[in-house]
């Protein structure tokens, strides 16, 4: 029998990745000091792992180009997980020299999407990703692996459930400590979700599981409350819904913490986050990038001026 | 590609048998009524009509037309009788309006509805700010609404504010909801729409209330009206699903901001619910497409930029 509302998990562990995936699918080039501002904002909001940057080539994604000075600039707290992409060993090495305690590797469960992004397969993106996990093994640094393009595809459309848990398990084995899932496009709604999770969870045990929503079509978080029905209990935002989405002109892309943190305060579901400061944090970046905020929360509380 | 996933006869089949919800939803569009009466600028005529008609080729089976409300109250629903009678009205769609008073009703129908919609609230203070009195004398004021209906076989609906919380009171405790519910559908109202109305409702909170009220309502006769203001409306709606109700209310465009937040958000796009209940395969009925190019027609009148995601994501295709 399906569990419905109740045998939801006490405690979700946000993963907070505005820094990374939200600013760097934002036009704006942010400057470095107002990077680090955010990431020291964020760190005390109560939020446990905070995406900090990519240790990519500069060339391929000029907002983290200064990976190495916000990776050294930001203040670090103890207890939170301050993890950053590093898409080859170069971009690990580079990392590690810089600081960096935990790594995350991105793979794709779609063929088209890999050789569009990282112009390889998915089995040579996983050769690649073998090198890394293997030196941040020797060195006990925990690696994260992405499984992008979950629920869809910009090019290929429909995307098998079997196909990400085959490429979920192969992350899983080589030693990825967590498999964040990604709805890269937006484009899942509650049914896919479901699907999509129960391939993945007959190959990888569900603590090792995350959901990475994504907003475009308006279904992140009732795609992030199925997940959280079937036990998933760590999920990726990005505060004030930063990043949109680079495949679908003027939409929008992550989902906003602060909308995905009051969803679970309203379940009584712990995360250990503090709304308000997130809310703070979101208006900081938002001011700073010159927008609005993509949360609904932060928009209806800031004409109100206090929440129920 | 997305409109293609989300239709799908392998992905509509496999969700539909998954058997966890209903079959069928049917939404009950109001967005020409609780989505224009929410927006500054006032619509003329015309495009109100065009509005309704466009609604009425999507596929949509209710459309709520407008409310017979003085316009001293209500500019927006000023035309009321011009609209009523101006629209077209096809077979097999039911175009139902508010009618908060006697008055009101017998203007309606004159006017040729042939269903109408009551508000009642779940909350005292909503009630005395909104109409001036208690929730106890609004139902005796429709009573007698009821009673005219009764005797001209005109459906009523009744919607229930503040199911999940109200401006002034807060907290509203699930067995008020219940009672008033209760009250509405003894009354003979043949469907209940629970409001979220500022929309600070969690699916734990609409679990709550749900259990409440279907205690008293029997689930075929309910209906969920969520607003988005918090980010919230899909996720409550989901669980509402599971928890059986069947009839969904929504906005074309999201049409309707907050009238307690403003600039916040306020009815949950129509597009977006039905992107997602396509892709958990139960029939709607609705025409996805037609309804975004309604809801461009509109914004474009309105000159301003929807509220609904789906839309902002397809506009450039």
């Amino acid at each position: 029998q399906e569990a419905k509302t109740s045998g939801l998990p006490e405690y979700v562990k946000i993963v907070e990745v505005g820094p990374r995936d939200g600013l760097q699918n934002e036009k704006v080039i942010v400057p470095t000091d107002i990077k680090i501002e955010l990431i020291n904002r964020l760190s005390k909001t109560g939020l446990p792992a905070i995406e900090v940057t990519s240790f990519v080539s500069s060339k391929w994604v000029p907002q983290m180009a200064d990976h190495k000075e916000v990776m050294r600039g930001i203040e670090r707290y103890p207890g939170i997980q301050y993890p950053v992409l590093t898409p080859n060993l170069q971009g690990f090495h580079s990392a590690i020299a810089a600081g960096a305690t935990e790594v995350s590797v991105f793979g794709a469960a779609s063929e088209s999407f890999s050789k569009m992004n990282i112009n390889c397969s998915i089995e040579e993106s996983i050769d690649k990703f073998e090198e890394v996990v293997k030196a941040a093994r020797n060195m006990n640094i925990p690696v994260r692996g992405y499984v992008s393009c979950a629920l869809g595809c910009p090019y290929e459309g429909n995307i098998t459930p079997a196909k990400v848990a085959e490429v979920s398990k192969r992350l899983y084995s080589m030693g990825c400590y967590e498999i964040s899932l990604g709805d890269t496009i937006g484009v899942g709604t509650p049914g896919s979700m479901k699907r999509m999770l129960e391939a993945v969870m007959k190959e990888i045990p569900l603590n090792a599981l995350a959901v990475h929503c994504h907003d475009t079509y308006g279904q992140a978080l009732a795609n992030i409350l199925t997940a959280i029905q079937m036990g998933v209990a760590v999920v990726d935002s990005s505060v004030a819904g930063l990043g949109g989405c680079p495949y679908a002109k003027g939409a929008t892309g992550n989902v906003a913490t602060e909308d995905v943190i009051y969803m679970l305060n309203g379940l009584g579901i712990n995360t250990g986050v503090n709304l308000y400061a997130v809310m703070e944090a979101g208006n900081f970046i938002c001011t700073a990038l010159n927008k609005k905020t993509n949360s609904k929360v932060a928009q209806a509380s800031s004409s109100i001026g206090t929440l129920n | 590609p997305a409109l293609e996933l989300s239709l799908s006869p392998q992905v509509s089949a496999a969700a539909a048998a998954a058997g966890a919800f209903p079959k069928r939803v049917k939404v009950v569009e109001v967005g020409p009524r609780d989505g224009l009466q929410n927006e500054k600028t006032v619509v003329p005529t015309p495009v109100k009509i065009s509005l309704i008609n466009m609604l009425s080729e999507t596929g949509l089976q209710v459309i709520e037309a407008t409310s017979f409300v003085s316009p001293k109250w209500v500019p927006q629903m000023a035309d009321h009788t011009e609209v009523m009678q101006g629209i077209n009205k096809l077979p097999g769609i039911s175009y139902p309006v508010l009618t908060p008073n006697l008055k009101g009703f017998q203007a309606a129908v004159a006017a040729g509805a042939k269903e109408v919609s009551i508000f009642g609230a779940a909350s005292e203070l909503f009630t005395k700010k909104n109409i001036n009195c208690s929730i106890e004398e609004s139902l005796e004021r429709f009573d007698e609404v009821m009673t005219a209906a009764r005797a001209a076989s005109i459906p009523v609906r009744g919607y229930v504010s503040c199911v999940l919380g109200c401006p002034y009171e807060g907290k509203i405790s699930p067995a008020k909801v219940a009672e008033v519910s209760k009250k509405m559908y003894s009354m003979g109202c043949y469907e209940i729409s629970l409001g979220d109305t500022i929309g600070i409702g969690t699916p734990g909170s609409m679990k709550e209330m749900l259990t409440a009220v279907m205690k008293e309502v029997p689930v075929g006769a309910l209906a969920v009206h969520c607003h988005d203001t918090y980010g919230q409306a899909l996720a409550n709606i989901l669980v509402a699903l599971q928890m059986g109700v069947s009839v969904v209310d929504a906005s074309v465009a999201g049409l309707g901001g907050c009238p307690y937040a403003q600039g916040a958000s306020g009815n949950v796009a129509t597009e977006d619910l039905v992107y997602m209940l396509n892709g958990l395969g139960i029939h709607t009925g609705v025409d996805l497409q037609k309804l975004m190019d309604t809801g461009t027609f509109i914004c474009n009148a309105l000159n301003r930029r929807t509220n609904s995601k789906v839309s902002q994501a397809s506009c450039r295709l």
